[in-house]
């Protein structure tokens, strides 16, 4: 058991958190609207169906179970003992938040975040998923994902765990910090969405016999477009309130991070845009798209830790990669990720860790990063994946072979998202 | 194959989590962890080979 004590927060500290929390859900809104719009339009309204049910379950599942495998930067945990170091490694809360209304206002602006961040870590693989994924599995695969997975991670990352200890223990810097939620939300819900991929296969006609993959393009690049503006609101909220939360940065740093969040979207869909301009001779708005959230993921990590030129430098490197992940994912892995979440997410998310510990300048601190990112990849994303193959057992992830020649909306919800809309034969089937 | 390489993985994490209890010193510290990451990339690679589909299947 440890008990380690939080810092005191001001009241205009917590105003301010909260405020910042209340307008965190834009960022969710905007991520529903990437991965309804990337998908196929005879399956949009099972898509932001899924979104705002996978919400629902996530924030649920999280407060009855998760929050409690989550713990407290003050309340008691699981520790055990090696090395002559102790090692925190799972919280120990009680169920379904009782006494929370008692616990410190850090606390509860903590476990507000947390419940916010769980709901669009939860997200993630759903837009992988697209046009295939049934909205049961999708919902099972969120609750897995909050009750277990999420928790465990968000308690070694923001809730004293052994991760946030590695500067006390090993002398490594500040410890692992993911102030925005690159690691605890973005990888993980990337990581996630690979393990959705492998499972779930690819959608019919993807990778035909013969010559390239079969290009099948979102449906609305209207709604990708309006929801990279809309996250960019949720995501300042996010960069934000954990700044203040999990580094206790006095409220004038504040600015600074905001800066360098929109500088490293800003960067990244500039060098989107150059990078597709000269691949394909013209922009290409989802891969633009994918750009910028693939900047503010990266921002997740570093927004709060360095100056605006190196926020600058690390959303353009995260722009020119992203483009050429999803290029490569598709064509010589034959990986179907319709929302380019592994590209966006999980590898801009983990060149944004490496990057904070870079250039965040203090001894140690790349190491630290370094770890966590060796745990998300060595422990986490083996871990999802065998939660998800379990869970496909029970609850099989796929839809049947009519369900995704008629569209996942008629198969699932009896009805489209656009009913007076002719529903063409599908072309791109071989 | 692929579940050889999602094994492989955690084997990289452990040797992370070794090199901090066993090297004090940064030097060989920061060698050991790039040793595990680089397992972790290697069971990656096996892991990403061992999912690609066989092309024109229906699924």
């Amino acid at each position: 058991m440890n008990s380690p004590l939080s810092p005191v927060v001001s009241e205009a500290a917590f105003a301010v958190t909260l405020v910042l929390l209340i307008l965190a859900p834009l960022a969710i809104a905007g991520v529903a609207l990437i991965n309804a719009g990337l998908g196929r339009s005879r399956s949009a309204a099972q898509a932001l169906l899924g979104n705002v049910a996978i919400f629902a379950v996530a924030a649920i599942v999280f407060v009855l179970v998760g929050a409690t495998f989550t713990g407290l930067s003050d309340g008691p945990s699981h520790l055990f003992h090696l090395a002559g170091k102790s090692w925190n490694w799972l919280g120990e809360g009680s169920f379904f938040l009782a006494g929370f209304s008692t616990a410190s206002p850090q606390s509860q602006l903590a476990l507000l975040y947390e419940f916010l961040a769980v709901a669009l870590a939860a997200l993630i693989p759903w837009g992988s998923g697209a046009d295939r994924l049934r909205l049961a599995a999708g919902c099972a695969v969120a609750a897995v994902l909050a009750a277990l997975v999420f928790p465990l991670f968000a308690h070694w990352v923001w809730a004293g765990g052994w991760l946030a200890q590695l500067g006390t223990n090993f002398g490594l810097g500040s410890g692992f910090l993911d102030p925005g939620g690159a690691a605890t939300v973005h990888v993980l819900g990337g990581l996630s969405a690979v393990a959705v991929v492998w499972v779930t296969g690819s959608r019919r006609g993807k990778f035909p016999k013969e010559g390239f993959s079969t290009a099948m393009p979102g449906h609305n690049a209207a709604y990708i477009l309006f929801g990279c503006l809309i996250a960019l609101v949720g995501w300042l909220a996010f960069n934000l309130a954990g700044q203040l939360l999990w580094l206790h940065a006095p409220l004038t740093a504040l600015p600074l991070t905001a800066i360098n969040t929109v500088l490293a979207a800003s960067g990244a869909l500039a060098a989107t845009f150059t990078v597709t301009r000269i691949r394909f001779g013209k922009p290409d708005a989802s891969l633009c798209a994918n750009g910028w959230l693939a900047g503010l993921v990266a921002s997740s990590a570093s927004a709060a830790l360095v100056s605006p030129l190196p926020a600058l430098f690390i959303g353009i490197v995260a722009g020119v990669i992203t483009p050429l992940l999803v290029e490569l994912l598709e064509l010589a892995v034959s990986i179907d990720d319709p929302s380019g979440a592994i590209s966006a997410h999980a590898v801009s998310g983990l060149w944004g860790l490496a990057a904070a510990g870079i250039f965040a300048g203090a001894s140690g601190q790349f190491l630290a990063q370094l770890i966590g990112i060796a745990a998300l990849l060595g422990l986490i994303l083996p871990l999802v994946y065998l939660l998800f193959w379990l869970l496909n057992r029970a609850v099989p992830f796929r839809v049947d072979a009519d369900g995704e020649r008629i569209g996942m909306d008629l198969h699932e919800l009896g009805g489209g998202a656009y009913p007076e809309f002719v529903i063409h034969r599908d072309e791109s089937y071989r | 194959m692929k579940y050889a390489g999602l094994l492989v993985m955690p084997a990289g994490f452990f040797l992370c989590v070794a090199a901090l209890v066993l090297f004090p010193a940064p030097a060989s510290r920061t060698a050991f962890v790039f040793c595990g990451l680089a397992v972790e990339a290697l069971g990656l690679v096996v892991a990403v080979r061992g999912h690609i589909e066989p092309r024109g299947d229906a699924n």
